[in-house]
């Protein structure tokens, strides 16, 4: 009997399984300039059940240190919320393509562009170098970042935007603030509320980082429990970070909730 | 007959939306006057701004081939293998998560638990955990990265998997098929182009962040960034500053060309 002529439901891809390959292959080879070995992860792991084990239990005796820079980690994410919010508006209208010349929009995008190219870390370190340590470095950097990111989300809703009204408003002749305020912000506002209370979230996780190199906030005393193997201490401050995050994103919520309708 | 106004909102509404407002603003007058700022400092900014790019200028090019390549390359690798990690753990997660694929509530809770558990905690805060169990080096920037980027991908990617048609499902169950055969032919060609745009914006967004965990010792580009700055060497963190930004535009400029031909 010849051989059975079995039809094959799904053709082998031998371009996908030279991706794989080419992927594993890749793995190998960044493995091996890391320098990372199988050694070094099981001495990791030892060294991670000793890490777990003195941080257990969280020790929240500092609580007074702890409530006072989540405090001061909630006032830098409000204030850079509220300035970054306000600022990206106008650059964000700026921005947008279909309603500004070339000569607006080329600064404007340009300013989100650098905004957004470099992490908020980077520029904590530049703030903290201008103005010294504590919360105005932090609330300039998320300023910063609160820019990069809302400016450009903000400046493509506008660009997605119906023109009709905005040719009505133009043709009744209506000065320029007028067709902003009745022909396009009505159309982008649901949008601009998602975008504000996002980048509110987001700017809640990033205060709790800038503290890490001086910018204020929960991340010094996270770096300084750290560096002094208070692992105890480290292990409370990280409880309280993520009930902080998980607050800030169900406030998030419901703001969207109420708005949403 | 009685005049009639029209409302958009319902009472309830506009109260809502009224205690919002008011509880925004009330949040930023209270932070605004107990914030403690030095005004001093805020004034003095622009001359500092101004005295630290000037120490910046000329960036120290020389400098690039004997510690900035190096760790360039690192912070590449970085990125690149944490992601693949990140897909790794964050594959059983979202499979966990989605729930037509996992119909048990409390193993959805579960996932859900640590999908926003990964989220809330920073890179730079995973990199410090990270650092404390493997010491300081790229392994534990890499797991890291991969640990941070597991809530995102697997939220993304648990949301497309229940996005799924159930017809080639119930297709492939109704022949006999094994399940590993259920999940390749049925589910994985649905959620690939999803798998594949996730893949490369959270590559993007590592390829920034593997930038700065060397701050607190994880490997990279970073380490090289602390140095310059602990040693008052603004060239060099000039010629870094560069580089990084280089890099970064240059992923982003990949990812965009990739995007538009996968998707």
């Amino acid at each position: 009997m010849s051989a059975v002529n079995t039809r094959r439901a799904f053709k082998p891809n031998w371009l996908a399984r030279l991706g794989w390959l080419a992927v594993i292959g890749y793995c190998v080879l960044a493995f091996w300039s890391l320098d990372i070995t199988w050694d070094r992860f099981v001495i990791g792991l030892e060294n991670g059940a000793k890490f777990l084990g003195s941080m257990i239990p969280p020790n929240f005796e500092r609580w007074k240190l702890l409530l006072g820079n989540l405090l001061e980690t909630l006032e830098i994410a409000v204030i850079a919320s509220a300035f970054g919010v306000a600022f990206s508006l106008p650059i964000g209208l700026a921005a947008s393509r279909n309603l500004m010349p070339t000569w607006a929009t080329w600064p404007a995008r340009i300013l989100i562009a650098i905004c957004r190219s470099f992490h908020p870390v980077i520029f904590a370190i530049l703030f903290v170098k201008a103005v010294g340590f504590g919360p105005l470095a932090g609330i300039l950097t998320l300023i910063f970042a609160s820019i990069g990111f809302i400016g450009k989300l903000f400046a493509e809703a506008i660009e997605e935007i119906s023109l009709k009204p905005v040719e009505a408003c133009r043709a009744a002749g209506a000065p320029f603030m007028s067709v902003i305020l009745y022909a396009v912000l009505p159309q982008v506002l649901n949008r601009f509320i998602g975008f504000a209370t996002y980048q509110f979230d987001a700017n809640i996780r990033n205060s709790t980082m800038v503290g890490i190199v001086g910018a204020g906030g929960i991340g010094g005393t996270l770096f300084a429990a750290f560096q002094r193997f208070d692992y105890d201490f480290l292990a409370a401050i990280l409880i309280s970070i993520i009930i902080l995050v998980m607050l800030g994103e169900y406030l998030a919520s419901i703001v969207k909730a109420v708005f949403n309708d | 007959m009685t005049s009639r106004t029209w409302e958009r909102f319902t009472p309830a509404q506009r109260l809502a939306r009224f205690a919002i407002y008011l509880a925004a603003v009330t949040a930023l007058v209270v932070s605004m006057r107990t914030v403690q700022i030095v005004p001093e400092f805020l004034y003095d900014a622009p001359t500092q701004m101004a005295d630290m790019f000037a120490r910046m200028w000329p960036p120290d090019v020389a400098h690039y081939r004997e510690g900035v390549h190096q760790a360039l390359v690192e912070s590449m690798h970085i990125a690149g293998m944490g992601t693949i990690l990140a897909l790794v753990m964050s594959l059983p997660v979202a499979l966990l998560a989605a729930s037509n694929i996992t119909p048990i509530p409390a193993l959805n809770w579960l996932a859900r638990l640590i999908l926003v558990s990964s989220r809330s905690v920073n890179t730079l805060v995973w990199a410090i955990l990270f650092v404390a169990v493997f010491g300081p080096g790229a392994l534990a920037g890499t797991i890291a990265i991969g640990f941070r980027s597991i809530g995102f991908c697997g939220k993304l990617l648990g949301e497309a998997l229940e996005e799924c048609n159930k017809g080639p499902v119930e297709a492939l169950k109704a022949a006999g098929a094994p399940w590993p055969s259920i999940f390749l032919k049925a589910y994985w060609p649905q959620v690939s182009p999803a798998f594949w745009g996730i893949t490369l914006f959270r590559w993007d967004i590592n390829v920034r962040e593997s930038a700065v965990i060397g701050l607190v010792g994880a490997g990279g580009i970073g380490m090289a960034l602390d140095t310059a700055i602990a040693l008052f060497r603004w060239n060099q963190v000039a010629l870094i500053l560069l580089c990084i930004f280089a890099v970064v535009i240059v992923a982003e400029i990949v990812v965009t060309k990739i995007r538009q031909k996968i998707i």
